[in-house]
């Protein structure tokens, strides 16, 4: 039991040591990543702002990240609120096909939308890293909104009807603000994969480079590392930011419906 | 049970509409180009255009060049150990969460657990190149406090360093299925067994364990496929000796201009995959088969 707790506490540690190096290195002023550490700067972060690319980059990134979390959001949605309220021929293998991209090596996934982009002869560029990127977003969003829709409870619908609303209304009125919360959640969460997804990028993004790419293409210069190290951070800082956002989101919905918080998003 | 049919007919048809975008999407996004991979796995680049006689060559040079079948048994055998090591790892983590912590604690637990998988993959595996290389953090750290005086060259670039950066990045998908397997055993199951004379450790292996077998073959399955197509880990960390499948199919799409051999590797990497991953589950049937 205690030896359990130790275990518990040690395998944490393994697994934040690396993120808890970046601040380290990020403010420390030599190019070599290794201790000893020689002393404190903020010369790294104050070069980020000054690289055109790196900003391109960035606002590629964004636009490719906010697109991609409102359509597999969109999409989410509709095969969650199927699974919980409709039963329909097939309905076990449909759901179990749609969820296949979560498991599927991205590179698969990345080769296969390529060899087709190509022969379609559409240019490569945001678009079609939306589209590799709606694909493995989605079963993620349905995974965080399932949970959502089988809470409601249908007498509350079936209630709205009676007493006169529209089905959409109804939906507008009853069901989206109860499973809003989910919505946000998946929101956040689509939006962050998206945000720091490469191998799906790196084959499909054509000459616009999006941050993952570009950072990839600064890994091989020694002298651009401590850079990274800044960039890195800040982009951990953000996503921790954003996913606890997204649990708080998560558990104001469990106790809207009124329910025991059970876990995680997966 | 005397549901007109015509309520379960439109309900039928109503989901199937709900159901038809999003499964329309994966159709077009994946089943069709999935399709396409391999119908051009049996042509061949020819030039700048491709000859589409139908032909086994890829097939043939896949089978028999050396290369080739390194590196695909490379990729079997470091995905197979890293999702040993992972699950090995996750399961007394799981276990703690769900028998040690109390309720209102697990899911503070599980969040920690995912916080570090949900940041940049790339940033995690570049750091885990920094932490491991020749003059890394770990080297140069030890050498500091003085507990080596050489650098240690076991972590460096080579199929180990592959194994550890990718076990840290899979631990959450091995964690979240054996956790969420354990919380749904019925823990009168437990004091039975132990009223019935079984030790703690007898009850652990022959209640606990069979009835978690369900989120360890899950975990299994979720750290192998995704494993044994990683690009990135194998890029950083691997060295000429760690690279992996993926990197050669990355090389003969985009830098040999070789389609065609590059579906092919896709193909039989997935079939492999697939082989393996059905295998490992028809060995474990008879603890599946209660949790359908």
């Amino acid at each position: 039991m205690k030896s359990l707790r130790t275990y518990a506490i040690l395998y944490l540690i393994f697994l934040y040591a690396p993120i808890a190096l970046l601040p380290i290195f990020a403010f420390n002023d030599a190019t070599i990543i290794a201790f000893p550490l020689t002393g404190f700067t903020t010369q790294w972060f104050t070069e980020l702002p000054q690289i055109p690319a790196l900003i391109d980059s960035v606002k590629n990134s964004l636009y490719i990240a906010v697109i991609t979390a409102i359509l597999s959001t969109l999409l989410g949605i509709c095969a969650a609120r199927a699974a919980a309220k409709y039963s329909f021929r097939f309905k076990r293998p449909i759901m179990g096909f749609i969820m296949v991209p979560l498991v599927l090596p991205e590179i698969i996934v990345a080769v296969s939308l390529l060899v087709i982009l190509l022969q379609l002869g559409l240019s490569l560029g945001a678009w079609t890293v939306i589209m590799g990127h709606v694909l493995i977003c989605t079963p993620f969003c349905i995974a965080i909104l399932n949970s959502a829709f089988q809470n409601l409870d249908p007498a509350m619908e079936e209630a709205a009807i009676d007493l006169g609303e529209t089905p959409w209304s109804t939906f507008r009125l009853v069901t989206l603000p109860l499973v809003s919360p989910a919505i946000i959640s998946a929101l956040l969460i689509s939006f962050t994969i998206s945000l720091d997804e490469f191998i799906i990028a790196f084959f499909l993004t054509g000459t616009e480079p999006t941050l993952p790419v570009y950072l990839w293409s600064q890994l091989r210069f020694p002298a651009r590392i401590p850079v990274v190290m800044a960039l890195g951070t800040i982009l951990v800082a953000g996503s921790i930011l954003l996913l606890i956002l997204a649990e708080m989101m998560r558990r104001r919905g469990l106790r809207r419906a009124g329910l025991q918080d059970k876990g995680g998003f997966l | 049970m005397g549901a007109p049919l015509a309520i379960l007919n439109t309900e039928n048809k109503k989901g199937l509409a709900l159901i038809s975008a999003p499964l329309g999407y994966v159709i077009a996004m994946l089943a069709v180009p999935l399709a396409a991979i391999l119908l051009i796995s049996f042509w061949t680049q020819d030039f700048q255009t491709f000859d589409t006689t139908p032909t086994l060559n890829n097939y043939r040079e896949a089978v028999t060049d050396p290369l080739y079948r390194e590196l695909l048994f490379r990729s079997i055998r470091i995905a197979g150990l890293v999702t040993l090591v992972t699950v090995l790892l996750a399961f007394p983590i799981a276990y703690f969460i769900s028998f040690h912590v109390a309720p209102s604690r697990k899911s503070l637990w599980l969040f920690l657990i995912t916080i570090p998988f949900w940041t940049s993959y790339l940033i995690r595996v570049f750091l885990w190149k920094v932490i491991l290389g020749f003059n890394g953090v770990l080297n140069s750290g030890l050498q500091t406090v003085g507990i080596i005086d050489e650098p240690l060259t076991f972590i460096l670039y080579n199929a180990n360093a592959v194994v550890i950066t990718l076990a840290h990045a899979f631990a959450p998908f091995a964690i979240l299925p054996i956790f969420v397997a354990l919380e749904k055993i019925d823990r009168s199951l437990l004091e039975a067994s132990q009223d019935l004379g079984e030790s703690k450790l007898s009850t652990f292996f022959r209640v606990t364990l069979p009835l978690a077998m369900p989120g360890v073959v899950a975990a299994v399955l979720i750290v192998f496929i995704p494993t044994i197509g990683d690009y990135v880990t194998p890029r950083l960390v691997g060295g000429p000796d760690g690279l992996m499948i993926a990197n050669m199919i990355q090389v003969q799409f985009l830098r040999l201009n070789n389609a065609p051999m590059g579906a092919t590797l896709a193909v039989i990497a997935m079939l492999s995959v697939s082989l393996i991953a059905l295998l490992f589950v028809a060995l474990n049937r008879r603890y599946l088969r209660g949790s359908r």
